[in-house]
């Protein structure tokens, strides 16, 4: 028997059942290309297992930043064949083109093609265009079974698919591309299937959202959601949080800390020992919003055009640390990563269960606490 | 007429044991022992044994067994001995056979073929022992959305929500009614709902004063009888309840024969002593589904608006479409009785075979509510032989806001469910309210009972959810992926919402 740097005889096949999530920003809103970003997932590698992989980037597409970016995955041409015609009778389209892909090492890749539109003209009046969108977005969605919007906002996409997140970014050529916010995500998946859809970022409009974790209240949180017109086809618990983000914040006009105590709220023990005013909002939100409390285990980096939110469940059942260096926010599951990319932070921290960081446009960095725009 | 019944059960007294004490004696209200001074012996008339276990508690020598009478008709699958004892009786009195408490039959219980899912690896399970667990619910309606104002960086609510109910389990005690009960049964639930953070129900015969300070955890309710109603009873309540119907005899009224009705629950029902107090089929004033928002509303207009109104219906073939009904009437509250929803007394007939299981009907409201999109507008509670903390976390998961417990709650208190609560006779003080035996009830040991039993179930929930990795009632509210069917066909499983056991 030879020399061998592992105590497992039979092989070193250990895994960590475990999501990696990273999510950088510049606050300024200057562009930076995908490498920082991929760097820090690689460092995160043993985290997932090479079952999906993805990224959310803002500030992607300058030209076409009024254009609504469909990204489509088509599983067979027929699906394709159909959805084209659907789309391009419910949108102006403006450009479409398949997603320039190069060799890297993933599995049966489907094809990817994106539509920048604009809503057709005969839409109803009284509807807002993002409704609109959501709505033919839900529609092609549970269509054919073959297509799927896994991208739906303006001026940012993103890109996910089966494999590790260095796979994912040189299939898609990341490299190649710009924004000021990326959200990346490495995927163990336990409850349910390995397939492209399935995998991180989860999109609608621009809301993204990346999850670790495992929401035990997902039954109740769907079929709240499916009251409000929701409907979960991507196999997968972190699609509720999405919706819900679109749901409470969109159409509901919550701020976003509102929000966090709706999906992690303090204990009725907390509540009840609050001043009379802060008292009465929060438990009118657990009584209105019960049905979105996350419960169960959750790290999430959630953003949209302008903001990048990071939040773990209540009693903090997975990992999460923030930093700031200069004008860039960092979030991340473990520090390490951050620390691979941005040497000698001006601030590190480590979230409370339940805590909300967020990160706006135009918020100061340096080491300051960011600013906050209410206070719940 | 020679009587051609056969006692339902044997008293078997072991007379080395017996020390000729007659507490049996005393304490069986049916008459069953008799002591015999020329013997020095105990006997018993077993015909009139009702099995309910009074005088084996009570005997200090544990001499007596009862024992269902062995001696059965001819075994035969369709003329059972159940059913051809109901001729007989019949073929006697010529009368409708009277019983009381749930439907006894096997058959409907979905309960058991309902399976409770816990987390492995994948989410960490909590201990409910070491990490705070909640239990706590409000009933009333819920807006669809929250509007808030920011102003200087301060949250402000602009809606105002209506008035609502806190439970601090989702366990509420269900309607049981003074004169069908004593008045210690009444102040015992008020003063356990009180001292538990839930609430208790009046039932339809009113609130004697004496327990007005318990108004904050009383549900007070109006019936087709409208007995004890009045501005005051309306006023110390904090819900009301319509009852339209109930689980153990859906389309028939309450019924309190005139020996029940004494002085103090003549003045609480406001009616003469001695007379019989039947309350109507339906409510003549609700007709249609126009008449019951009438109703509710000038309930609310009684009370300016404070406080919620529940309305109770028994489970029956179309409630779901009923329920979506009373929502848009303005009910806050919808509460369910099924099939095996329990009574004073009812014609056996109709407890056994109208009305459909509290599980199929839940699960088919909450579904319905959901898909008009109008669930949040009122809270659903689940009632008719919840009998287990297990059931409870079973009738949340499918839909349910909180529960009802009734007969749970008379077995806390000693009842035995022996379905004589017709007879005025309870043994053990429950459904009687003729004072020597009504007495018998001490209501500090039955408080103590009740308290116990909502502090073990509320454990119990905490364990099962801990168990789960769910740390708040509301994330295991109508969360049916927590549950899984065994030995059910496809169609219950969709019109539960389930799926089977392995899916």
């Amino acid at each position: 028997m030879g020399w061998s740097a592992v105590n497992n005889r039979y092989g070193d096949d250990k895994v960590f059942d475990a999501c990696s999530l990273f999510g950088m920003m510049n606050l300024k809103g200057q562009r930076f290309s995908g490498k920082d970003p991929v760097k820090a997932m690689m460092n995160m590698h043993d985290r997932g297992n090479g079952l999906g992989a993805g990224f959310a980037v803002y500030g992607l597409y300058p030209d076409y930043k009024d254009d609504y970016a469909l990204h489509v995955m088509y599983m067979n041409r027929d699906a394709k064949r159909a959805t084209d015609k659907y789309i391009k009778e419910r949108f102006e389209v403006h450009v479409d083109e398949e997603v320039p892909t190069r060799a890297a090492n993933v599995r049966d890749p489907p094809l990817v093609w994106r539509y920048f539109v604009q809503p057709r003209r005969d839409k109803r009046v009284d509807q807002h265009p993002d409704d609109y969108v959501l709505e033919n977005v839900m529609h092609i969605n549970t269509r054919t079974g073959n297509a799927f919007v896994f991208s739906s906002g303006k001026d940012m996409a993103v890109f996910k698919g089966v494999g590790f997140p260095e796979d994912i970014a040189q299939h898609f050529c990341l490299d190649e591309y710009e924004g000021y916010l990326w959200t990346c995500h490495s995927r163990f998946p336990t409850n349910t299937p390995g397939w492209w859809g399935g995998a991180h970022p989860f999109n609608v409009l621009d809301w993204t959202v990346v999850h670790n974790g495992e929401l035990s209240s997902y039954g109740i949180n769907r079929r709240y959601l499916e009251m409000y017109g929701y409907r979960c086809t991507m196999q997968t618990d972190t699609e509720v949080l999405a919706y819900a983000f679109d749901l409470l914040i969109r159409r509901h006009h919550l701020p976003m800390e509102v929000v966090a105590q709706i999906l992690a709220p303090p204990f009725w023990d907390e509540i009840d020992e609050e001043p009379p005013q802060r008292r009465q909002l929060l438990t009118t939100l657990r009584r209105t919003y019960g049905s979105l409390l996350m419960n169960g285990p959750f790290t999430i980096i959630v953003a949209h055009q302008g903001e990048m939110i990071g939040l773990t469940d209540r009693i903090k059942l997975r990992p999460l640390a923030a930093g700031v260096k200069g004008d860039i926010l960092y979030l991340s599951s473990e520090e390490a990563a951050i620390d691979l990319v941005a040497r000698g932070l001006n601030r590190m921290w480590r979230p409370k269960g339940g805590e909300l960081v967020v990160g706006r446009l135009g918020d100061r960095g340096m080491g300051e606490p960011l600013l906050r725009e209410v206070n719940v | 007429m020679k009587s051609y019944l056969e006692p339902n059960y044997i008293v078997e007294r072991d007379d080395e044991r017996c020390i000729r004490c007659k507490v049996c004696v005393n304490q069986c209200t049916y008459e069953t022992h008799y002591y015999d001074p020329e013997d020095d012996a105990v006997y018993s008339h077993d015909e009139n044994c009702v099995n309910c276990h009074r005088c084996v508690v009570f005997c200090p020598t544990q001499a007596l067994t009862i024992r269902p009478n062995p001696c059965t008709y001819t075994a035969n699958a369709n003329w059972t001995h159940e059913a051809i004892r109901a001729l007989k009786e019949q073929a006697e009195t010529g009368g409708v056979m009277i019983t009381g408490m749930g439907c006894d039959k096997p058959h409907y219980t979905y309960w058991d073929r309902l399976l409770l899912n816990a987390s492995q690896v994948t989410n960490p399970s909590i201990d409910p022992l070491r990490e705070p667990m909640e239990l706590r619910t409000y009933l009333g309606a819920k807006p669809d959305r929250l509007a808030v104002d920011v102003v200087d960086g301060e949250v402000a609510l602009t809606t105002q929500l209506t008035p609502q109910v806190c439970l601090e389990t989702p366990i509420l005690f269900s309607a049981i009614s003074y004169g069908a009960t004593s008045f210690n049964v009444h102040e015992a639930l008020a003063r356990a709902a009180t001292e538990s953070g839930t609430l208790f129900n009046t039932g339809e015969g009113g609130l004697d004063h004496r327990l007005y300070p318990y108004g904050d955890h009383t549900i007070v309710q109006v019936a087709s009888g409208r007995f004890g109603v009045h501005p005051a009873y309306l006023d110390v309540g904090a819900a009301i309840e319509i009852k339209i119907g109930q689980g153990a005899k859906p389309g028939i009224g309450g019924h309190l024969p005139g020996e029940k009705v004494g002085p103090a629950i003549s003045k609480t029902r406001m009616i003469p002593v001695g007379t019989d107090a039947f309350s109507p089929a339906p409510q003549h004033d609700i007709y249609s589904i126009e008449d019951l928002r009438q109703l509710i509303y000038a309930l609310k207009e009684a009370t300016d608006y404070t406080k919620p109104v529940s309305v109770k219906i028994a489970a029956v073939h179309n409630s779901a479409a009923i329920a979506s009904g009373m929502v848009r009437a303005g009910a806050d509250i919808i509460a369910l009785d099924g099939v095996r929803g329990g009574t004073g007394a009812a014609p056996k007939t109709n407890r056994d075979n109208v009305g459909i299981p509290i599980e199929l009907a839940l699960a088919s409201v909450d579904q319905r509510l959901r898909d008009e999109g109008i669930r949040n507008r009122a809270s659903v509670i689940a009632a008719g032989g919840i009998k287990s903390s297990a059931d409870v976390a079973k009738a949340i998961a499918l839909g349910a806001d909180a529960v009802y417990i009734g007969t749970a709650a008379l077995v806390a208190m000693g009842c035995t469910v022996c379905q004589k609560c017709y007879t005025g006779k309870c043994p053990w003080g429950i459904a009687a309210t003729d004072p020597w035996i009504a007495k018998r009830l001490n209501p500090d040991i039955a408080t103590r009972r009740l308290v116990n039993l909502l502090q073990a179930w509320s454990w119990e929930l905490k364990e099962i959810m801990g168990g789960m990795g769910i740390n708040a009632i509301e994330s295991l509210r109508g969360n049916r992926l927590h549950l899984r069917g065994v030995r059910l066909t496809d169609t219950e499983l969709r019109v539960l919402g389930v799926k089977l056991a392995g899916e």
